[in-house]
């Protein structure tokens, strides 16, 4: 009976605590005429890579659609930490494909595993590059159809990057949190942070050549929308 | 005892190396341009196979440079390797006898025990059976003399530490190592041409040559090649940075004479920095290093030209040193422009090379011309103490 009203009690403290927190909704967009990208003509000197691609593919730095939202944006609450439940979240997956990095930004957490695959036919290495002392660079051969590669760090870090020495022109872009609050707007400028607990943040948009913009946030019991504005520079 | 007589074999042989030597800088010049010093993880392997092994159909993208360069950079240290035997004459028979048969032994015994590195094995195997073979067919002549016995031994001692930094830096990801690697070749270099120089006929010719030094010309020409090492140690240190250009223009600086390194104003210079290749960030030290690196190029240019007017003057328009100076004249003013068209042209790999290429001829020139002028011009005192003195005969 006691075990019962114990267990009773906990079912009812965890749903409270579940209906406490809310999600951070909003939408990217972006001011400003972004410089034009770049062809990757390099890609055509490079015989295994050139059979993979049907038109030559362009840089990526500002993904932005006709309707100007914006995507590659890390949005994440600051000044939040010693949160990271990354050890049992769910791998991330980076994939070489066409000899292209895919996804081209991306987040996870502290010890969070990310999986480094190889679609393509070609030899890659895969050379993630930290910054922030405690998260270690390495450099690892990755034969076609070989086994995923799986890096974790520590150590939060925005824009960890990702290169492949073999095809200069491939990179991503890992930022890591400490803390689970944290998203990439997608192709449509959104995003979606979940399960806030109640408080009053600082949201920050980051974007690799955008820059930062911040703004000021209360989370309650309800959802919170929060749009951005990145400029072009 | 050692050879009295020439060894034009030798000499040839030495061209070579200093020939072969001067490809393998371009080549690793090139890897550095294209950012493919990483693009092999593995040492002394390539992705796994022994490197003579690794298939040509891979050899592409940063594979292609990385690879190219430690092809060569063996070629290298094995003809070093066979330099250092040559100066040494029949003396070296039993070295190369007993040195293939440990690297028979070696074969047999990776074969055996470890077949997952056959390939290690053939190699061993292969190079043990070529050097016992070699052995009975080596020269039989004398040794040549001590200095050049002993420049050969610095040079096997040099090409070996070079072989080694190459490959730490390759499996410890250090660019500290790449900047060391990056001069240690040049002074490589100038040590292997050095070897050439002193078995020419105008080196020996030199010997009977005496000249005073009255316009102090071969501290001119050791302090002008010291700064050109600095030079090419600076050269060495932007370009293992990896952050590509830190200033993308050029005579001007960010559009100034001198370029702001604030940290507002480097971060506006990284966030509109949008190139295929994403280079690391820019910082001010990078900004501030590539304008020294500037300023020490006006200093060179301006040291040579005083180096060619003096000599000219001191010692004639047909004088052997005044000819090199000349050279050296004309070797600054290329270098001095395709600085410049590196910055041009955004740092183009080819025109990068270059760069780097003529900046190891300017180094060797200056380090020749010293040689030189170490043997043919002396000092005042030095000239004074060599004209035999009689003492006077005391009056009776």
């Amino acid at each position: 009976m006691k075990k019962s009203i114990l267990l009773a009690s906990l079912a009812l403290a965890a749903s409270l605590q579940l209906g406490s927190a809310a999600d951070i909704t909003g939408k990217v967009t972006l001011k400003g005429t972004p410089p034009p990208e770049k062809p990757l003509d390099v890609i055509k000197n490079d015989p295994g890579c050139s059979k993979l691609i049907v038109e030559v593919p362009k840089t990526r730095f500002y993904a932005v659609n006709d309707k100007s939202e914006l995507a590659d944006v890390v949005i994440s609450l600051k000044g939040v930490s010693g949160k990271s439940t990354g050890a049992e979240a769910k791998p991330i997956l980076l994939d070489q494909i066409k000899c292209e990095y895919i996804p081209y930004v991306t987040a996870v957490q502290t010890r969070q595993t990310i999986l480094v695959r190889n679609s393509d036919p070609v030899f890659h290495n895969v050379h993630p590059t930290p910054t922030v002392p405690g998260n270690k660079e390495s450099n690892k051969a990755q034969m076609p159809k070989a086994k995923d590669l799986e890096f974790t760090f520590d150590n939060p870090e925005m824009f960890l990057r990702y290169k492949c020495d073999v095809h200069p022109w491939m990179f991503s872009y890992v930022s890591v949190f400490d803390h689970p609050y944290f998203d990439v707007s997608g192709q449509d400028g959104t995003f979606t942070i979940k399960n806030v607990p109640p408080g009053k943040y600082t949201l920050e948009a980051n974007h690799r050549k955008g820059g930062i913009v911040t703004r000021e946030i209360e989370v309650k019991d309800a959802n919170v929308t929060a749009d951005f504005i990145v400029e072009a520079k | 005892m050692p050879r009295n007589s020439e060894n034009p074999a030798l000499k040839r042989f030495t061209v070579f190396t200093a020939v072969s030597t001067l490809l393998l800088l371009c080549i690793g010049g090139l890897v550095t341009s294209h950012g493919a010093g990483l693009a092999v993880p593995d040492w002394p392997n390539t992705y796994g196979y022994n490197m003579f092994f690794f298939p040509v159909s891979q050899w592409v993208g940063g594979i292609f440079y990385e690879h190219s360069h430690r092809l060569v950079g063996s070629a290298v240290g094995f003809f070093v390797l066979i330099l250092t035997f040559w100066v040494y004459g029949k003396k070296s028979r039993a070295f190369i006898r007993w040195g293939g048969v440990i690297n028979l032994l070696l074969g047999l015994i990776v074969c055996w025990k470890y077949p997952q590195q056959l390939q290690n094995g053939i190699f061993l195997l292969g190079l043990g059976i070529f050097s016992i073979l070699a052995s009975f067919v080596w020269p039989r002549g004398e040794m040549e003399d001590k200095r050049l016995r002993r420049l050969a031994l610095l040079a096997l001692f040099t090409v070996t530490i070079q072989g080694i930094l190459g490959g730490i830096r390759v499996t410890e990801m250090k660019d500290e190592l790449g900047i060391f690697h990056g001069t240690l070749a040049q002074m490589f270099f100038v040590l292997i041409c050095a070897m050439a120089l002193i078995q020419t006929r105008f080196w020996k010719r030199l010997e009977k040559s005496h000249q005073m030094d009255t316009s102090g010309l071969r501290s001119i020409y050791i302090l002008t090649t010291i700064v050109v090492l600095l030079q090419l140690a600076l050269g060495a240190t932007m370009r293992h940075q990896h952050a590509g250009l830190a200033i993308p223009d050029f005579p001007l600086a960010y559009g100034a004479v001198w370029p702001d390194t604030s940290e507002e104003a480097v971060a506006s210079y990284n966030s509109r920095r949008l190139e295929v290749r994403d280079y690391n960030s820019i910082t001010p030290f990078q900004i501030k290093l590539q304008m020294v690196h500037r300023i020490v190029a006006a200093v060179i240019v301006v040291l040579i030209a005083l180096s060619f007017w003096l000599t000219k003057r001191r010692l004639g328009g047909r004088h052997s040193l005044t000819r090199f100076a000349a050279f050296w004249m004309f070797l600054v003013v290329v270098q001095f422009f395709l600085g410049a068209a590196t910055i041009w042209t955004s740092k183009s790999a080819d025109i990068a090379t270059a760069h780097v290429a003529v900046g190891a001829l300017t180094l060797v020139t200056g380090a020749l011309m010293s040689m030189v002028a170490f043997k043919v011009l002396h000092s005042n005192s030095a000239v004074e103490s060599s004209i035999p003195r009689f003492a006077p005969v005391a009056a009776k």
